[in-house]
């Protein structure tokens, strides 16, 4: 067996686990627990008068019921912004639990504490909470109106204006032969994942310690948000993500008012406290994302070539910033995808709601930015009746030209340089496999048949692996067991293979002999957070460069035990040989056990380890001078800038000339993120994203009506996708390595999902000449369009060219 | 206020349980806090996601949607029966690994119950009667293209080796409940 | 999203079952709670969603699961009588029944999906009178009837009048739907039972069940449509006069007629899902599909000699 797994579709270790019941997510742990529940406000925007509890005091198991009133200042406090920025002059968050007035419906208000859930409801149902309305501002063009304020001390509900800017966009659009004007939305949607939040906290009243787990994309940042708000050192907060149910973006969130509350009660009580969130909480008070207008101006040539372009973003953040404005800001620079244009100016307005808050989903803010982009790029081409493909060729930073600095200010502060990628090969790529070239013939054909069919296209660069960092931890035991530990979390990428994979190529070891921890602060105390298509780059790497300190020790050691020099040694199913030559080598259990001088001895392996057995030089410490015992290494990986991974999807579709129902016939996608550590794994992340971006672009949405009741808060009627309205996945891949980190790699975990809405809307464009301008587009919704072009010429579009 | 309770007996897995709860204990949350099978999972207590998927007397059915009561001397299967006693995965198990028809897993449990029972109805499914018979179980991770793919080679698996199907039927078909 | 609490009874027979449904039940007098108007639990497909989402509070639950004479599916040559226990998948699974009433079977495909049919029954989902929901159209569509039982006796209610609005069967307190009776379908008539829904197995936005009977000549002698989601009872029209001009031989032929004589009919309400002009919409185009497909099936059957 080669112990070279990097590379390999190696089959998921997580998986049997999980296959057999034997998973631990959230809700499987703490059975004994009792169980917390939330008054959470019925109102968009209400001043609280009064709360009642007494109602609630009869209910058997009720154990304790929280106000704000019963908070210490630093639980009760305002939740932090998490990113501060510069241009988020008016950042605002809210309390663990609603002080006077709550901004958005599913606001927390009080907490129950009960012996089961049922009961911690029943509880929750019989108090009484006496609320004054107040005006609630909904949809983005009411809050930029300001008729109402969601913060009386918000101007204008405004909390960020933010300006990226790149050479001088008016007076190149204005001495362009050809200029454009348009208006873009995107309406919210959410990550929805199947597991919700959730939190279990247990305080150990003997040793002074609290252990949580918590349904999280970030456990370390847990952990210290929470020792803040309980006054506890770091060292006596353990916070651990158990399986965690799907993420999304949205559990990337700390500390949600529920992870400061659930432990404090926990401690307070000296009980177990256990919080799942239900689903109808997880619509109303965990996050969603998407929401966006955009109002394009660009100048070209008669290329097809951008020569200026402008776009206002306006954002709804929702009633509260704490995830700062990271999302226009990625929408305002990956909006400019694989494409080199002359002037760029890019404004970001974001805008307070009484809705609920707008945190990272999939994505970013990049399917806003490509729909944007991409758009763009179709009304070009059928403005200047090109093909849509050659207006995307004619713009695309060529292979050679990397790296390509964009001129502006990235995510992560830094500049936004490309680092490598070959957008050319996408197009072709992704062309090839659609069949662009002979799609008229094709429609035609359908045509004859009575039926419309229309082929779209999108582009798309995603930066990856942003820093600041990661680290790996990797210990061989005198079992020959590798143990791998890194601080970020997983939510189902498996990560348990596919750091092993790495491990195993690294180190020469079979890929069985590898355990992965992830996410749990007992093993990795120092860690950022799995995000932004981060975790393969960042802990990848930092695993690799550990790995590489441990085989270095490992040869070194070994060298003495085989007489040789430690360069002519590697390491083959875990046992140390001079290079070629298997018959004399170290099983690297023996190297464990040798790196480790002992006074003890426990069994036959440690007798041969201890210091009357090891011979040495008496006149030298058994520990050498900046030696450690241990065969174990920890490094870090931190990159001076993203890794930008790249790819373009294709999509035919078919409209139901009666009913305007959208059908995606076929569904292609070339994709480029670096070397691929597990073509099977980033397959699967590719298809998920997809699914996800047929929900934004056909499906999911969140229909707020104006007094800012959410009125889908179920699988009902947030029409999340079911296998039968995902279309097949064609997809094929690209590998240009990353010159940045030592494993060439690329993140790839939210790649499927950015250009989706975009792809969608250009072939339902093509299919129906109309103008699609908004996304989702819903049957209901086109049928309208097509109602208003009959009398509104500018609806349509000319006949959109190419193929 | 103290609230009556009923002394439930079920046959899970093939195992006597008795348990005392309350008439509103839904059928999951007996499962797995009552009797400690966590691997039922709940994602959204209202019958739509399909997580919550379990064998009552061989048929799929929501246990966020059943009362325990109700369910009181049925035989229920949970994820935790499909593999064999010496704890080695039923075919749709194995080949869920094979084709990664899984991610997060929470979903998982109901989409194996739901299709043990489909292939032992349907052995050779067509992909339409794949599509259907897994119509109803929601997966955010997936993009359903490797569970369809797994269906497929569970069935495959299953010809190759008839006696591995999964469970016993219990109950299964018409009436008599 | 628990259930709330509720006083619970499992009668084992239909007198128990209709003793433990009459008001302020007699002989019950000493339980917790257990006053006022029962709830029926059969399937509980959509009571205990309600009751997971706390929309409904009722004071005591009757779950009529373990009335094992509820569990029926007679047929005959009359037509498909079903018990109150018998759930949407064995009904639909029923060769016997889809010989005498084929349109059962076809609009049964459309409920749900098969995880959520094989608990849920027809009864139950008659006696919920959801607008949106398949089986009311086709018991109206057929004429068809609910027996509904209680304490002070049984009667006999006729589709027409079992549908009095928005989840409002013509229930009594303390009464029962025992059972539900489809007619058989008449000789040389075909059915079709078409629906738009956002996804596979949501509520339809609208949808149509058919029945087109032929004449000796094999031209349209009778079409009827029952509608969902379009009003706020199941709709039945009359399409016979409006058929006029269809070619029945062709299976082709001009519906349009029929068509706008739906849409002008329909009264759908907009919601988050569809306006009333998209459902309006709908409603004539379903009704072309329906009765083409009614018709061709109308065409084969007559063929067949039935």
């Amino acid at each position: 067996m080669s112990t070279r797994m990097f590379g390999e579709p190696v089959a998921r270790r997580e998986d049997p686990r999980l296959l057999t019941g034997r998973g631990r997510f959230l809700d499987d742990l703490g059975r004994d627990a009792l169980a917390a529940a939330f008054v959470r406000s019925p109102h968009a925007h209400a001043r609280i008068l009064d709360i009642d509890v007494t109602g609630a005091l009869d209910v058997d198991g009720l154990v304790a019921i929280y106000t704000f009133e019963d908070l210490p200042d630093q639980v009760g406090a305002p939740l932090p912004v998490l990113l501060p920025h510069p241009a988020l002059t008016h950042g605002r968050t809210a309390r663990p639990l609603a002080r006077d007035v709550v901004r958005h419906v599913g606001e927390p208000v009080a907490m129950v504490v009960a012996a089961d859930r049922y009961l911690a409801e029943d509880a929750a149902g019989l108090i009484r909470v006496e609320y004054e309305r107040l005006p609630a501002v909904v949809g983005i063009e009411n809050a930029e109106a300001a008729r109402d304020l969601v913060h009386d001390d918000v101007p204008g509900n405004v909390g960020a204006v933010l300006l990226q800017e790149n050479g001088d966009a008016a007076a190149a659009i204005d001495a362009a032969p050809h200029v454009l004007e348009f208006r873009l939305a995107i309406e919210r949607s959410a990550s929805t994942p199947l597991e919700g939040r959730g939190v279990c906290a247990r305080w150990d009243a003997d040793d002074g310690s609290l252990r949580v787990y918590t349904s999280t994309q970030a456990s370390t940042s847990v952990r210290a948000a929470i020792a803040a708000r309980l006054d506890l050192p770091a060292g006596k907060v353990e916070v651990v993500a158990p399986d965690v149910g799907g993420g999304f973006g949205v559990k990337i969130v700390h500390p949600w008012p529920e992870e400061v509350l659930v432990p404090w009660a926990a401690r307070l009580l000296g009980r177990e406290v256990k919080w799942a969130e239900d689903r109808r909480e997880h619509f109303v008070a965990a996050a969603h994302e998407r929401g966006q207008l955009h109002d394009v101006r660009v100048g070209f040539d008669g290329a097809g070539r951008v020569l200026g372009l402008d776009v206002r973003i306006r954002h709804d953040h929702g009633a509260y910033t704490p995830y700062g404005i990271v999302i226009p800001i990625v929408t305002s620079t990956q909006l400019l995808g694989p494409y080199k244009i002359g002037a760029y100016r890019a404004e970001v307005v974001s805008l307070y709601t009484n809705t609920l808050i707008v945190t990272p989903y999939r994505g970013a803010g990049r399917p806003q930015g490509v729909f944007c982009m991409e758009r763009t790029m179709d009304r070009i081409a059928g403005h200047l009746g090109l093909d849509r493909g050659e207006v995307r060729a004619a713009n695309f930073i060529q292979p050679d030209e990397f790296p390509y600095d964009q001129g502006l200010t990235f995510q992560d502060g830094r500049p936004l340089i490309y680092d490598s990628g070959d957008y050319p090969g996408l197009l072709r790529k992704v062309r090839d496999l659609i069949g662009w070239d002979g799609f008229g013939a094709l429609r035609a054909e359908a045509a004859a048949r009575g039926r419309r069919i229309g082929v779209g296209l999108g582009c798309y660069v995603e930066g990856t692996g942003v820093g600041p960092y990661e680290g790996g931890h990797v210990e061989i035991d005198s079992a020959g067991r590798v143990h791998v530990s890194t601080g970020l979390t997983s939510q189902g990428q498996g990560h348990q293979t596919v750091f092993a994979q790495i491990a195993a190529t690294e180190l020469g070891v079979p890929i069985a002999d590898v355990h992965v921890t992830t996410g749990d602060t007992r093993r990795f105390g120092y860690a950022v957070g799995t995000f932004a298509s981060r975790a393969a780059v960042m802990s990848g790497n930092a695993i690799a460069l550990a790995c590489r300190k441990v085989r270095a020790k490992a040869l070194r050691i070994a060298a003495e035990a085989l007489e040789a020099d430690p360069s002519d040694l590697e390491i083959t199913e875990g046992e140390v040989h001079v290079r070629g030559d298997r018959s004399a080598s170290v099983p690297l259990r023996t190297v464990a056990v040798l790196s480790n001088p002992l006074r003890y001895a426990f069994d036959e392996q440690t007798a041969a380890a201890t210091q009357f057995a090891v011979g040495g030089s008496p006149s030298e410490p058994p520990v050498a001078a900046g030696d450690e015992p241990g065969l174990e290494g920890r490094d870090y990986y931190s990159p001076v800038r993203s890794t930008f991974a790249a790819g373009a999807h294709a999509a035919i579709v078919e409209v139901d000339p009666d009913t305007a129902e959208v059908r995606v016939l076929r569904y292609a996608v070339v994709h480029d993120c670096g070397r691929l550590i597990n073509p099977m794994v980033v397959e699967g992340q590719i298809h998920g994203g997809v699914a996800q971006g047929i929900g934004g672009a056909l499906y999911e949405r969140m229909v707020y009506d104006a007094s800012g009741q959410l009125l889908n808060a179920s699988f009902m009627d947030f029409l999340m996708p079911y296998a039968t309205e995902v279309p097949h996945i064609e997809t094929d891949h690209l590998e240009t390595p990353s010159p940045l980190n030592p494993l060439g790699v690329k993140g790839a975990g939210e790649a499927g999902v950015i250009p989706v809405s975009a792809v969608i809307a250009s072939a339902v464009e093509d299919a129906e000449g109309l103008r699609v301008d908004a996304m989702p587009l819903s049957p209901d919704e086109l049928f309208d369009l097509r109602r208003r072009a009959e009398h509104d010429p500018a609806l349509r579009t000319r006949a959109v060219n190419g193929p | 206020m103290t609230e009556e309770t009923f002394e439930i007996e079920l046959t899970v897995n093939g195992v006597r349980r008795t348990a005392r709860a309350p008439a509103r204990r839904l059928l999951s949350d007996l499962l797995r806090h009552g009797l400690g099978l966590t691997g039922t999972h709940v994602g959204c207590e209202h019958g739509v996601c399909g997580c919550c998927t379990v064998l009552l007397d061989g048929e799929p059915v929501r246990s966020c949607l059943m009362f325990a009561v109700t369910a009181s001397g049925h035989e229920v299967t949970t994820v935790e029966g499909l593999a064999a006693p010496d704890g080695e995965m039923s075919p749709v198990q194995r080949a869920f690994q094979e084709c990664h028809g899984l991610q997060c897993g929470f979903c998982t449990p109901g989409f194996l119950c739901t299709v043990t029972a489909l292939l032992r109805d349907t052995p050779r499914p067509t992909d339409d009667e794949i599509l259907e018979g897994i119509s109803g179980n929601l997966c955010r991770c997936t993009g359903y293209q490797n569970i369809r793919r797994s269906v497929r080679r569970a069935s495959e698996l299953i010809a190759a080796d008839p006696a591995s199907g999964g469970p016993p039927a219990g109950e299964a078909g018409e009436g008599g409940r | 999203m628990k259930p709330p609490p509720f006083a619970y009874r499992a009668p084992r027979t239909l007198p128990e079952a209709l003793a433990a449904l009459a008001p302020a039940a007699p002989g019950t007098g000493s339980d917790t709670g257990g006053g006022g108007v029962g709830k029926v639990l059969a399937g509980g497909q959509s009571l205990i969603p309600l009751l997971n989402m706390r929309l409904a509070a009722p004071e005591r639950l009757v779950d009529i699961n373990r009335v094992a004479e509820l569990d029926t599916l007679e047929v005959t040559g009359a037509g498909v009588r079903v018990g109150a226990l018998a759930r949407h998948a064995r009904v639909g699974r029923s060769a016997e029944a889809a010989a005498v009433q084929p349109l059962l079977r076809r609009a049964l495909a459309h409920v749900a999906h098969p995880v959520v049919r094989n608990r849920g029954t027809v009864v139950g989902s008659l006696a919920h009178a959801d607008p949106s929901a398949e089986l009311p159209a086709v018991l109206a569509l057929l004429d068809g009837s609910v027996e509904a039982a209680s304490a002070a006796g049984r009667r006999t209610i006729p589709a027409g009048g079992f549908f009095l609005g928005p989840l409002e069967p013509a229930l009594l307190p303390g009464e029962l739907a025992v059972s539900a009776f489809f007619p058989a379908l008449p000789p040389r008539t075909g059915t079709a039972f078409v629906e738009i829904a956002r996804r596979h197995g949501d509520y339809a936005l609208v949808g149509v069940a058919a029945t087109v009977t032929l004449d000796a000549g094999l031209r349209v002698a009778a079409a009827r449509a029952g509608y969902l989601s379009v009003a706020g009872v199941p709709l039945v029209l009359d399409l016979t006069a409006a058929c006029a001009g269809a070619d029945a031989v062709s299976g082709g032929g001009d519906w349009e007629d029929a068509a706008a004589y739906a849409r002008e009919r329909v009264d759908p309400e907009s919601d988050i899902h569809a306006s009333a002009d998209y459902r309006r919409h709908l409603a004539g185009v379903l009704t072309g599909r329906a009765l083409r497909a009614a018709t061709a099936d109308a065409i084969d059957r007559a063929g067949e000699g039935r």
